[in-house]
């Protein structure tokens, strides 16, 4: 009765999600106020839908309904009911589902967020959000129905991959879906303002908050994700490059560029159909990453059940998506002047190149995800792309950016004049620069080329954002939160920079052999290994290590990395165990059982590993506080009045 | 001429588009993919019998004659459930079944045959659970369909029910009996 009620449910939101295409989009278009009216209460009513049919998915699972193939196939009664919640979004048809529920949320709260703005509007942008919710829904029930009954039901199901089996998995794909889906509502602008023919400042100003909020979501699920991967693959890595990473890191490099632009857009009416066309590319690029992971067409670790189908179904979207606002953009952005100039130290060129940047690097990632296929489609075979492509040219766009930054957050709009900040500027990076060379030099001995210019760099962002705020609170001058804001998500971004420099410079690991009691060394520590003793968990059971790490004869922990072999899939997984001490991260991971006792065992000590997630926090909350000015939440009039001057410095 | 440059995102896309409707043409199966191993041969394996530890079950004494290779374990509930439909499908005589004992105890599996019925022609046993990596085991019961010239040709996932057999797995055979196979056990 609950999986029917689900479906049922989820064929009504579909009904409503076409309602509020056609009302939202149509009834500007013949100037019908009723239809227009008639969009919130179709976005609401969409919303309860989406809600109970995900809450009847996750009650199937919570009362273990094993009739419900998509049940039977990912959870077992053996898991606790935590998983159990969580496994609703563990595969393919649910995570969907997921990815509904939240876009029908973003409709409601870009509903409500709206309702000061013109009607027609926003009733447009409604009206482009329930076009997408359409077409999800439609793939869902189409191809995905995570509704299906087993005939008969399995005694027990099939249980979720343990490497799922993670409070990770509970927290990461919520969040990151949260910052796609966000996309969404910037990409409902645009196509608002292109079915408008019109677009002004203020449409960047409404724009901004939501772009913003999106991105800093997407930030934090790609830190989870990155997170979740370090500590439960076992190995250490953070990043694989893989397509499913990419798929979620090409929209947050489309997004950053979006703040930049709108910005410009927004203080000087400029780059207006750049900004649009980004706007569209951003949440493009989430939709062809769904089309990469879920197609099939390129095989990752991450791939779920992949089937052509789907693959044809959500192509089709593809072009009616993506192909329509791009021949919408063909035909609309050649309407939009921007008339007024700006010199080449101003502002605007800074953002210019940030842009520039920022789109290129998004650009080789892109190439680099999509060889495998092009050249497998081309018939030139199998080609596989890894670190060795993606670092060298990803970092070839970063560097200039990063070096930019420190100067061109000083820079005024429309006048190149940086003589006032010359000075604190040259003086930071000396001191940065005598900082990276400290840290490379002194603290660590060696390391690569690489190494002083990377945390030269971030030191470098660090001290050159502080020196605006510092210089404000010297004259009692208040600090608006979307500078705050923004100095914020820069100081994060420099600490990222500085974290992944030590780790990828100063990673010390080893694969050592120890027989009980034998000890090895790596750098200033010291790992003795106990042995190992048989560990039963709730669903799985293993062997568990106990190795006594001590630096410099100073105990430091005593870590219990495991080896579990999960019962019901018969999976073995390697449960490291990760120690933080002082700034660097330890880890012990369990390898073979080499027999008498003696194990193989992987020993790494990573410096500043943490910072490298917290500095993605950093940035997203940094994002937060900007969203939360004041100047987003007033009506128009006073917006365009008063705090725009307190945030340009520049026309002070 | 400037109004071109707008129509350029446009053109990239629908490059785009073709590059990924090849891919999806390329992609093996026009349903969902069960298995990498459809269409290729099954991986080679020579495993202790679980009926007889001194004799061995390899994959090159099943050459020439279609099997059903199934995936089970005492532990698993649901290979418990389809029990009886594979007592069935012996009776009916037209494939043989190759057990893979997974990960099982040897006693626990050989009373459970003595209780319930033995439907298999012979049993290997997969202990550490090496050989059902090899055939890309998500979970028990996987039930693997392999010809006479040792290719897998279909994958069933979860317990078989009288509709697979019927609807999926007797389509695939070829018509009349296939060649009984010599009975180890």
């Amino acid at each position: 009765m609950i999986p029917e009620l689900g479906q049922f449910t989820l064929i009504l939101a579909m009904l409503l999600a076409a309602l509020q295409a056609f009302f939202g989009i149509v009834g500007p278009a013949v100037k019908r106020e009723r239809w227009m009216a008639a969009v919130t209460p179709a976005v609401t009513g969409q919303c309860v839908m989406v809600a109970a049919s995900m809450g009847c998915l996750v009650a199937s699972f919570v009362a273990n309904d094993f009739s419900v193939q998509y049940v039977a196939e990912n959870s077992n009664s053996a898991l606790p009911v935590f998983y159990r919640v969580a496994a609703v979004w563990g595969s393919h048809s649910g995570s969907l589902i997921l990815w509904i529920f939240l876009l029908a949320c973003w409709s409601v709260a870009a509903a409500f967020g709206t309702m000061r703005l013109p009607k027609a509007f926003a009733s447009r942008v409604l009206g482009v959000l329930g076009l997408i919710s359409f077409g999800f829904l439609l793939y869902t029930l189409a191809t995905s129905n995570p509704f299906l009954r087993l005939d008969p039901p399995w005694p027990d199901g099939e249980s979720l991959n343990p490497i799922l089996q993670d409070p990770g998995l509970a927290g990461h794909p919520p969040v990151l879906y949260t910052g796609y889906v966000g996309l969404a509502v910037a990409f409902a602008f645009a196509g608002a303002a292109m079915l408008e023919g019109r677009l002004d400042k203020d449409w960047a100003r409404w724009t901004r908050p939501w772009t913003t909020a999106a991105w800093a979501f997407l930030s934090c699920g790609i830190a989870l994700g990155s997170w979740w991967a370090y500590y439960t693959l076992g190995w250490g890595g953070f990043w694989f490059w893989d397509p499913v990473e990419n798929a979620s890191f090409m929209p947050w490099l489309m997004a950053t560029a979006l703040i930049h632009s709108l910005a410009v857009t927004e203080k000087r009416g400029l780059f207006k159909s750049w900004t649009l066309l980004l706007a569209v590319l951003a949440f493009s690029l989430s939709l062809v990453g769904t089309f990469l992971v879920r197609s099939g067409v390129l095989v990752s670790v991450h791939s779920f059940a992949a089937s052509p189908t789907r693959g044809t179904f959500i192509l089709a979207f593809l072009i009616v998506m993506i192909g329509g606002a791009l021949a919408l953009y063909a035909w609309r952005a050649p309407l939009l002047k921007s008339d007024a100039g700006f010199e080449l130290t101003a502002r605007e060129s800074f953002l210019l190149f940030n842009n520039i940047l920022l789109v290129t690097a998004c650009a080789t990632v892109f190439a680099g995800t999509m060889a495998p296929l092009i050249s497998s489609a081309l018939g030139l075979g199998k080609l596989s792309v890894g670190p060795p492509y993606f670092n060298p040219t990803f970092l070839l766009s970063m560097l200039p950016l990063l070096a930019l930054l420190s100067v061109g957050i000083h820079a005024r709009w429309k006048r190149g004049k940086l003589s006032d900040r010359a000075r604190p500027i040259l003086l930071t990076l000396v001191a940065a620069a005598v900082i990276g060379c400290a840290v490379v030099f002194g603290l660590f001995t060696g390391g690569r080329v690489l190494a002083p210019v990377g945390i030269g760099l971030g030191a470098w962002i660090i001290l050159s954002s502080l020196i605006d705020p510092i210089d404000r609170l010297r004259r009692r001058i208040t600090i608006p939160r979307a500078v705050l804001g923004m100095t914020l998500a820069h100081i994060g971004l420099g600490i990222f920079v500085v974290s992944i420099t030590s780790v990828e410079g100063f990673t010390a690991e080893r694969d050592v052999a120890l027989a009980q009691g034998a000890t090895a060394r790596l750098g200033a520590y010291e790992f003795r290994f106990e042995g190992v003793q048989p560990v039963e968990g709730p669903n799985y059971s293993g062997v568990g290590g106990t190795v006594v790490v001590t630096r410099n004869g100073a105990p430091v922990a005593v870590m219990h990395p495991q080896k579990r072999e999960y019962w019901v899939q018969h999976t073995v997984t390697t449960a490291s165990a990760i120690r933080m001490y002082h700034t660097s991260n330890v880890l012990v991971a369990l390898g073979q059982d080499l027999g008498k006792g003696a194990w193989s065992l992987r020993l790494q000590v990573r410096p500043m590993v943490s910072f490298i997630w917290l500095a993605a926090f950093i940035m997203a909350a940094g994002g937060m506080l900007a969203i939360s000015d004041r100047r987003y939440r007033l009506p128009r009039e006073e917006a365009e009045a008063a705090p725009v001057a307190a945030v340009t410095r520049s026309q002070a | 001429m400037s109004r071109l440059r707008f129509v350029i995102p446009l053109g990239v896309f629908a490059l785009l588009v073709v590059v990924l409707a090849v891919g999806i043409q390329q992609s093996p199966d026009k349903d969902l993919i069960p298995s990498p191993l459809i269409g290729k041969p099954a991986p080679e394996f020579s495993l202790p019998s679980l009926t007889d530890p001194a004799q061995r079950v390899s994959s090159g004494q099943l050459l020439g004659h279609w099997y059903l290779f199934n995936v089970w374990g005492t532990w698993c509930v649901s290979c418990r459930e389809e029990h009886e439909m594979l007592l069935k499908i012996k009776q009916s005589g037209v494939i043989p079944l190759v057990g893979l004992d997974w990960k099982d105890d040897r006693d626990d599996a050989l009373s459970f045959l003595k209780d319930a019925g033995n439907p298999y022609a012979t049993i290997a046993v997969d202990h550490d659970g090496s050989e059902a990596i090899m055939w890309g085991v998500y979970g028990a019961p996987e039930t693997f369909l392999v010809n006479p010239q040792g290719i897998v040709t279909y994958k069933y996932i979860g317990p078989i029910t009288q509709q697979a057999w019927e609807r999926e797995i007797l389509p695939r055979l070829p018509m009349g009996r296939t060649p009984a196979m010599p009975s180890s056990s």
